[in-house]
């Protein structure tokens, strides 16, 4: 009875980790689906469609992984699938707008269109010269508003107030404001201003009142946390040298933050300048340039491209093509304020905390 | 946050008029803040009773204010509700790939990237929804007429034009996508590093540590977030008012690919408001009130529970 014992040969591998697909699985699977989805576009497939044939595709994956390594890991890999296509998804509006805004509005931008307003233009030509002072103006305006309130609540929520009660409640309702729809600050306004103009009041400052309402909560917010990274020790030393708290703000608190302040107030300047709605309402639209604030319509932006497809006027393709332009216009200005709040946050907020 | 001055017993500390400025100066702007959003409730509904109780003949639409109201409330919380329904599985996706799937370097860029999606305008959304999208969408709506009609949202006629609400939906799913991203991010990434590492510890897989460790973690977080969205879709108006096509009278149906669709009250306002006159204008204050109580109570609740987590900051 001698049974010579003849080992298997031990696989460590497998003993240690099981069955598994290949590492090089997953880039197959995927690579193979892109070259199929790409294949399919190329002969002359919807890019949607092809998009969804490399998902179909994609979802071997977790097939062969059942397969092989068992439906623990078959679920993990579907997920993984799952979540990056989600994020795939996500980034398909963002480019199809870009594109979309960039291929039918950058045709249209010249000289011509950045320099006349509407006034007594029919058909083609004219430009958006009107509506880009009255978002300018508007937009300023409602900054200048914005800015200080903002900016003292803040001061007042991380300096004054300690955690009272009153603190906690202006906190919370600040974040509740963020919520108002923008359309029911600019019936504020009109409500506001009616009271003294008369019914049928339009006006650009009433304009900036709306937008401030959505502005200063942001303000406030940004602010608010910029002033919470001041430490402590600044403000101590402050003290000990018998500075009086409101040289202490002043001086040492505010420049420390100032940087993370301005990045949080051009955001809200870039959150509030597209903003339609509201400027419907109060500032109205016009075809001609109007520099006063307080007086009669002022045409906008986005008001601009919105009545620009809502009455195009006949023939409608040159009205149209004028809403992309300043759409494009529009884009833009929020790109540039959105880059220009990065640059100030990562060049000038102070050393060591980046 | 300073609480370093505590004054020496026995001394008063020193009150400069510049200190009592400045002090007075900052708590009137919070108080300020407090009177302009008491302000925006009390002036709504100074100018919205008129409109309430103006009688039929009086507004434009010829109708008394409350079945002239409901359509409207109707429309707008179909259009929120499926836009929410679109949104939160994208926007948990995609939270959960930049923050547990992407490589970390790369992470942040991700983020901005969505984030872009906020900066964008909402007229643009408006004038991408009408040009590009909603003549896309017209054939999978025939499809699903022809396919699916027995099925009473999609029982048709199909829009030729795709200028449908769930077109509008989808605009409007896109546009709290940013929002609802950012916060979900954040709360996955305070997931305590060593619940996933227990939980990874046990052998379990990355789902499966996601399951176990980050969601029940990060469950109020998603809920306030969606809440959020809600809010942001419900008050939603110019991507509604240029794409939706509104039925003629007042519609409540659940059909949601056809021409026929209930409008929104923000897109109601914004169409009718520049050419209205007289009470139609209060009625139409009076509408954007109920606009204001429902965001209002929507916001309310989801910042409660955000606030009831002391942990979280509050991505926003």
């Amino acid at each position: 009875m001698t049974t010579t014992l003849t080992p298997r040969a031990l696989d460590v591998h497998e003993e240690l980790y099981g069955a598994q697909l290949p590492s090089w699985a997953a880039k197959a699977v995927i690579g193979s689906g892109v070259v199929v989805g790409l294949a399919l576009y190329l002969l002359g497939l919807n890019l949607v469609l092809a998009a969804l044939a490399v998902f179909v595709v994609s979802l071997a994956l977790p097939v062969w992984s059942l397969a092989v390594e068992g439906s623990r890991k078959a679920t993990d890999r579907l997920v993984t699938v799952l979540v990056t296509s989600s994020f795939v998804l996500a980034m398909f509006p963002l480019f199809s707008i870009l594109y979309t805004v960039i291929s039918k509005g950058a045709p249209v931008l010249s000289a011509e269109f950045f320099t006349y307003s509407m006034r007594n233009v029919v058909g083609e030509g004219g430009g958006i010269y009107h509506a880009t002072i009255g978002t300018l103006l508007i937009t300023g305006a409602a900054a200048v508003i914005s800015v200080p309130i903002g900016l003292f609540t803040s001061i007042y929520l991380v300096e004054y107030a300690d955690g009272n009660r009153l603190s906690r409640w202006i906190r919370f309702l600040v974040d509740v404001m963020t919520g108002i729809p923008s359309i029911v600050a600019g019936l504020f306004a009109y409500a506001l201003f009616v009271l003294f103009f008369g019914e049928g009041v339009r006006m650009g400052i009433g304009g900036s009142v709306a937008l401030s309402v959505l502005m200063i909560p942001v303000v406030v917010r940004s602010s608010e946390e910029m002033l919470k990274l001041v430490p402590n020790e600044l403000r101590e030393a402050s003290y000990a040298l018998g500075v009086p708290k409101w040289r202490t703000v002043a001086k040492v608190v505010l420049p420390t933050a100032l940087a993370g302040i301005v990045t949080g107030i051009t955001l809200a300047v870039a959150r509030v300048i597209g903003e339609t709605a509201p400027l419907l309402i109060i500032a109205g639209m016009t075809d001609s340039v109007n520099f006063n604030l307080f007086d009669g319509r002022m045409a906008t932006l986005p008001v601009f491209t919105y009545s620009s497809v809502r009455s195009p006027g006949i023939p409608p393709e040159f009205s149209i093509d004028r809403a992309w332009g300043a759409a494009l216009t529009l884009l833009i200005i929020v790109m540039l304020l959105n880059l220009i709040a990065r640059l100030v946050s990562y060049f000038f907020s102070p050393k060591g905390e980046r | 946050m300073t609480s370093t001055q505590a004054p020496a017993p026995g001394r008063t500390p020193v009150r400069r008029p510049g200190d009592r400025v400045f002090a007075g100066l900052s708590l009137s702007a919070g108080l300020l803040i407090l009177a302009i959003l008491a302000g925006v409730a009390i002036f709504l509904t100074v100018q919205g009773i008129p409109g309430i109780t103006a009688s039929p003949d009086e507004v434009k639409s010829g109708q008394s204010f409350l079945p002239y109201v409901w359509p409207l409330v109707f429309g707008t919380l179909l259009a929120a509700v499926i836009a929410l329904i679109i949104a939160v599985p994208v926007a948990i996706g995609v939270a959960l790939f930049i923050s547990h799937y992407s490589p970390r370097r790369i992470g942040q860029v991700l983020g901005y990237l969505v984030d872009l999606l906020a900066a964008v305008p909402s007229v643009v959304y408006g004038l991408w929804g009408i040009q590009f999208l909603a003549p896309n969408m017209a054939p999978p709506y025939a499809w699903l007429e022809n396919h699916l009609g027995f099925i009473p949202f999609f029982a048709g006629p199909a829009a030729s034009g795709g200028r449908t609400i769930l077109t509008v939906s989808i605009v409007l799913a896109v546009m709290i996508l940013p929002i609802m991203t950012a916060i979900c991010r954040e709360i996955f990434l305070q997931t305590p590093r060593l619940h996933e590492e227990a939980a990874l510890a046990l052998g379990a897989t990355r789902w499966e540590m996601a399951r176990l460790a980050i969601f029940p973690y990060a469950r109020s977080g998603i809920v306030s977030a969606a809440m959020l969205g809600l809010g942001r879709a419900l008050g939603e108006t110019l991507a509604v008012a240029m794409v939706l096509s509104v039925g003629v009278g007042s519609t409540v149906t659940a059909n949601l690919i056809s021409n026929d669709n209930p409008n929104t009250i923000a897109a109601n306002i914004a169409l009718i408001f520049p050419e209205a006159s007289g009470k139609t204008v209060n009625a139409l204050i009076a509408s954007g009130l109920v606009l204001f109580v429902i965001t209002f109570l929507v916001n309310f609740a989801a910042r409660a529970i955000v606030d009831r987590r002391k942990e979280f900051s509050g991505a926003n």
